[in-house]
This record gives structure tokens, C-alpha cells and sequence, in this order.
């Protein structure tokens, strides 16, 4: 950090960034390998957009940091450690139940997340969390429709829908955790108390399970450490697969 | 009908799904788009190879942008097909089979960035030349549907080309990079444009159909011209030591191109044919659960919608 940069809104803006970034590169492995072309075509809509709101996210946090990093210093040259984003963005797309389990729970978060930020006292944050909303209400009903037409579609479709939405859930406390960052970031309006988020979230999850036919997951213990940094082992390959250019070539331009 | 018909076709009056056409009219169609929605979903791999591991966040969305964009394309022309009476499923399911073809370019590895630019240089490149004409063709649907995807065929060559010029205005192995796609695409590319006119067995009856409007071989002069000056602009050398300008022709006259290397990677026995295939076999395979779910969901949906 240079000095007199805002360490805790440059730390925010990389958690909100970094998920929006890794999950976009996640749902990218998919392109071209869809179960059916309109599917290939509209997760790879929602690819492009958290792509965008990853951009527009990490070019804030290099400005806020002031030391001359961009979307693509912060993108391809930090390490694991660096990474803030929540577990649940980087596990593996394994097959459509989980691509569509991770997309619901996180889209369900991330909509009411930025409903939130859209009040925020950082007028370019609440400019961001406005343009990606719109953006968003309309990933969260496509991902609850698949929820739902999975779950209640044949018996294999149930059986593996409801596999998935057992295996991700531990890593859904993550999204509603309050730190020492998030109080600070809180008290100043920046954003939300992200445990307040949790229960309009449980809401909406329970009616969406209810139309799939689906079981709410009972477990109690959750997975946390993405947004300190501590990852799971997928994140190293996803960088080293995702950054190889630009560690193989430095300081090349393309 | 076939006077008649073929009157209609002289007079320039488009033919519509509904119409009467003669049966070698409608195969060939059906070959020929199906062909060509099958080469945009195979060619949706090659460049899929590399999104990824995209150098920069705005090349990454751009190069997604494409590939879903040839992904659309695929979806158009499926749709062409069908109004020929050939379901997508059908369709489809001659490509999986290895019955249907699809362009032989896409049975070519891309081994670096460099080949995404060269790809979307060259291949949407020859590719744009050969469907421009089309959009004039015959038969309606596939005009319509070839007019949108010349637009947007334009943009991806557009931004091959920027690939390409970052590229070879960068550092020394950057242009080593360019240079080296260059020369692994060139001919290739040359040959997406068919076979010599004297060994081109369908051409002629196409022409006569208007499905056809320019021989193969008129059509490569129209790429090599186009593309010769662009690489001297890049400061690359295309791979052809025949390749000069002809003051008398006009034309840049070009060597021989290795047919035999063309007739063999469409037998199979290019690079990438298998793992290609494989690959939309998989999808298909793979994604067979969740079309079922789909299916089984809307009937219960409409079985719903009766009771009520
Ligand atoms: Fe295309
Ligand atoms: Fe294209």
C-alpha cells in the first residue's frame, strides 16, 4: 500500500472482485462443452458478465491502492495467498448439478449482497454494485430455474442435485462471515453487515429446495479461510492455468 | 418442376422452406449447412483451448465473446437446417456418428496465443470470403442467417488481426510467436476454401443453383489478395516463396498447395480429428441427463397445466 491508501476499502474490493473473477473463470471451462448449445451460449453469458464486474471491481482496488497495479497486475501476478475470494467460487465445476448448485448459492448471496452495496457511502461502489444487480437478477433466475428443473426432473437429476447441494454447503457460511475488515468497512457504509444477509438467503434457498423436491442440507460445520487467503489446492492450478502467459513472459504486453 | 424451377433461380426470386424444390437442391443445402453448423461448434474448440489461459482480462472477454458468438452461429444454421426438415438432434447426431464433416482448419492444434490471433485473422478471414456470396444465395434461411453471421465474422477478424499486430510489435519472442502461428496456418487456411475447381465435384451444380456464386479457386485469389498486404503491414512472412505480386494478372500468384495433406486430415488423419470428435461426443454424452431432466420437467409442467 502506498501511503494514505485506504487498506480496508482496497481489501473489500479485492473479496468482491476476486469471487466474481475466479467463478468466471471456472464457468469458462464450459464454453464449448455445454450439455445443450443454448446452455453453452448462456453460461458463457454469465462468464462475460462476472468477468466485467471482476474488472470493474479489481481496476477500483488498483486505483484505491494507488501503486500503479491494474485489473491485470492484480488478475495474473498475485499468488494463492493473495486471492480473497470465497471457497465456494474456486471448487470444481464437476458436472451440471455442481456447476448449478455453486452458481444458485452463490448468485442467491450475490444478489442481495449487491443489493446492499448499492447503498454504499463509495459512490464508484455503489455505481458497480447498481450496473451489476441488473446483471445478476437475471443469473439468479436462471440458476434457480435449473435448481428446480433438476430437482424435479427425473430420478437421476433429483439424486445428483440434491449430491450437490449436500457436498457445497459447507462452503455457504463463508459468504455471511463478518471479520474485524467487514465491521470497519460497516461502520464507515461501505457495505453491509453480511450476517444480516443470511436468513433473507435461507428463505430463499428453502422455497427454491421446496419446488425442486430437494432436501435443505442440515450440516452445521463450514469451510472458511478464501477471504484471508487461505485457500483450497484447487486455487494454484486455477492461477497457475489462468496466469501462465503472464508469468512465462513478464512485463510482455498483448 | 426442375425448368421451372431453375427459372425462379435465374430470375433471382429467393426459394423458401415451403416451396417445391428438387431433392438434389435440398441435399445439398442439408449437406452444406449442416457442414457449416458443424464447423462453428467444433470450431468452437480450438480457441476454447485458450480462454482460460487468455493474457489479460479484456483479451479473455473478448475471446469469450467469440466463441460464444460461433456457438450462436452453430445454433442459426441448425435452425436452416431444419427448415429443410432435418431436425438439430438428427443433425447432430451425423456429426457424433463421423458421418457428417465438418472444416478440416479445426483439426489443427493451437499451441499458442498466437494461433488465437492467426485463427481469427486468417480463418475468420477465409472464412467471411466464403460467406459473403452466400448471402446472396438462393435459398432464404440461409442468406438471412449468413448476413448476421458475416457481421459478426468481420468483428473476430478485426480483433485476430490486433492479436497479431500486439504481437508482432512486441517483444522478440512475441513476434517469433506470430511468425510461427502464421506459418502453421497459412495453408490450411488456403485450403478451407475447397478443393482445385477442376477437382471440385460439386460446384458446378451448386453454381447452377445459386448456392454457389464464385468457384473455389476464385475465391483463394480473393483471400490471398486480401491477406498479402495485411502481413506485410504485420512485418510476417507468409510461408510461400512463390508468393509475388503479378502486375499482369493483377493477382498475387501463390505455389502449389499440398492436396494431399488437405484429402488426408479430412479422411481423419489430422492432428486433432479424434480428440475433436471426442470432445462434442462427450458434451453430448455427458449433458444426455440434464436434456432428460429438462424434458421430464416440462412435461410434468404441461401435465400440471392440463389439471388445472
Ligand atoms: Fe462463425
Ligand atoms: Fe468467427
Amino acid at each position: 500500500m502506498s501511503a494514505g491508501s485506504d487498506n480496508i476499502l482496497f481489501e473489500y474490493l479485492l473479496r468482491l472482485g476476486d469471487n466474481c473473477l475466479i467463478l468466471s473463470q471456472r464457468l469458462s471451462e464450459w464454453c464449448g462443452h455445454g450439455p445443450v448449445l443454448e446452455e453453452d451460449i448462456a453460461l458463457t453469458n454469465v462468464a462475460l458478465d462476472l468477468l466485467g464486474q471482476a474488472r470493474l471491481w479489481l481496476s477500483y482496488a488498483g486505483e484505491v491502492e494507488g501503486r500503479g497495479r491494474g485489473e491485470d497486475d492484480l488478475a495474473f501476478l498475485r499468488d494463492a495467498r493473495e486471492f480473497r475470494n470465497v471457497l465456494l467460487v474456486e471448487q470444481s465445476n464437476a458436472d451440471y448439478a455442481f456447476t448449478t448448485a455453486r452458481q444458485f448459492y452463490f448468485d442467491a448471496w450475490h444478489s442481495l449482497a449487491l443489493s446492499e452495496l448499492m447503498r454504499s457511502a463509495d459512490v464508484r461502489v455503489a455505481e458497480i454494485a447498481e450496473k451489476a444487480a441488473k446483471e445478476v437478477t437475471y443469473h439468479l433466475q436462471r440458476s434457480s430455474e435449473w435448481v428446480i428443473r433438476l430437482g424435479d426432473g427425473t430420478e437421476e437429476s433429483r439424486h445428483r442435485m440434491q449430491t450437490a447441494v449436500d457436498a457445497l454447503w459447507s462452503y455457504t457460511g463463508e459468504l455471511f462471515e463478518m471479520d474485524e475488515m467487514d465491521r470497519s468497512a460497516r461502520e464507515r457504509g461501505l457495505g453491509p453487515d453480511w450476517s444480516a444477509l443470511r436468513e433473507r438467503w435461507m428463505q430463499y434457498v428453502a422455497r427454491t429446495f421446496a419446488e425442486a423436491t430437494l432436501e435443505i442440507p442440515q450440516g452445521t460445520w463450514m469451510q472458511r479461510g478464501g477471504r484471508h487467503g487461505v485457500h483450497s489446492e484447487r486455487l494454484g492450478y486455477i492461477l497457475a492455468e489462468m496466469q501462465f502467459l503472464q508469468r512465462a513472459y513478464p512485463g510482455a504486453k498483448w | 418442376m426442375s425448368a421451372e424451377f431453375q427459372e425462379r433461380i435465374e430470375a433471382g426470386i429467393k426459394i423458401e422452406p415451403k416451396d417445391e424444390m428438387p431433392e438434389g437442391y435440398r441435399n445439398t443445402l442439408i449437406r452444406q449447412i449442416s457442414q457449416h453448423a458443424h464447423s462453428e461448434i467444433v470450431g468452437q474448440l480450438p480457441e476454447g483451448n485458450w480462454i482460460t489461459r487468455a493474457p489479460t482480462l479484456k483479451r479473455k472477454a473478448i475471446l469469450l465473446a467469440k466463441v460464444q458468438d460461433e456457438a450462436g452461429h452453430g445454433l442459426y444454421l441448425y435452425a436452416a437446417v431444419e427448415t429443410l426438415g432435418v431436425t438439430r438432434e438428427q443433425t447432430i447426431q451425423d456429426l457424433l456418428s463421423g458421418k457428417a464433416k465438418y472444416s478440416s482448419i479445426f483439426n489443427y492444434p493451437t499451441l499458442t496465443w498466437a494461433d488465437i490471433g492467426a485463427i481469427g485473422w486468417l480463418v475468420d478471414g477465409a472464412a467471411i470470403i466464403n460467406q459473403i456470396p452466400i448471402c446472396r444465395c438462393s435459398y432464404g434461411p440461409y442468406a438471412r442467417a449468413m448476413v448476421r453471421i458475416c457481421k459478426e465474422e468481420t468483428f473476430h477478424q478485426r480483433q485476430g488481426f490486433e492479436i497479431m499486430l500486439t504481437l508482432a510489435r512486441g517483444t522478440p519472442e512475441q513476434k517469433a510467436m506470430a511468425q510461427d502461428a502464421l506459418n502453421r496456418w497459412w495453408w490450411p487456411s488456403l485450403m478451407m476454401h475447397g478443393p482445385p475447381d477442376a477437382d471440385s465435384k460439386h460446384s458446378a451444380q451448386s453454381m447452377a443453383w445459386k448456392i454457389k456464386l464464385f468457384s473455389n479457386d476464385e475465391l483463394r485469389q480473393k483471400f490471398v489478395d486480401q491477406i498479402a498486404p495485411q502481413a506485410d503491414f504485420l512485418g510476417l512472412k507468409i510461408p510461400d516463396p512463390d508468393l509475388k505480386w503479378n502486375p499482369e494478372r493483377g493477382h498475387y500468384d501463390f505455389g502449389p498447395i499440398d492436396w494431399n495433406e488437405f484429402y488426408s486430415v479430412i479422411q481423419g488423419n489430422g492432428p486433432c480429428n479424434r480428440e475433436r470428435l471426442q470432445a462434442r461426443i462427450d458434451a453430448h454424452r455427458q449433458g444426455a441427463w440434464v436434456r432428460d431432466a429438462a424434458a421430464a420437467y416440462a412435461a410434468k409442467q404441461r401435465a400440471k397445466a392440463r389439471v388445472a
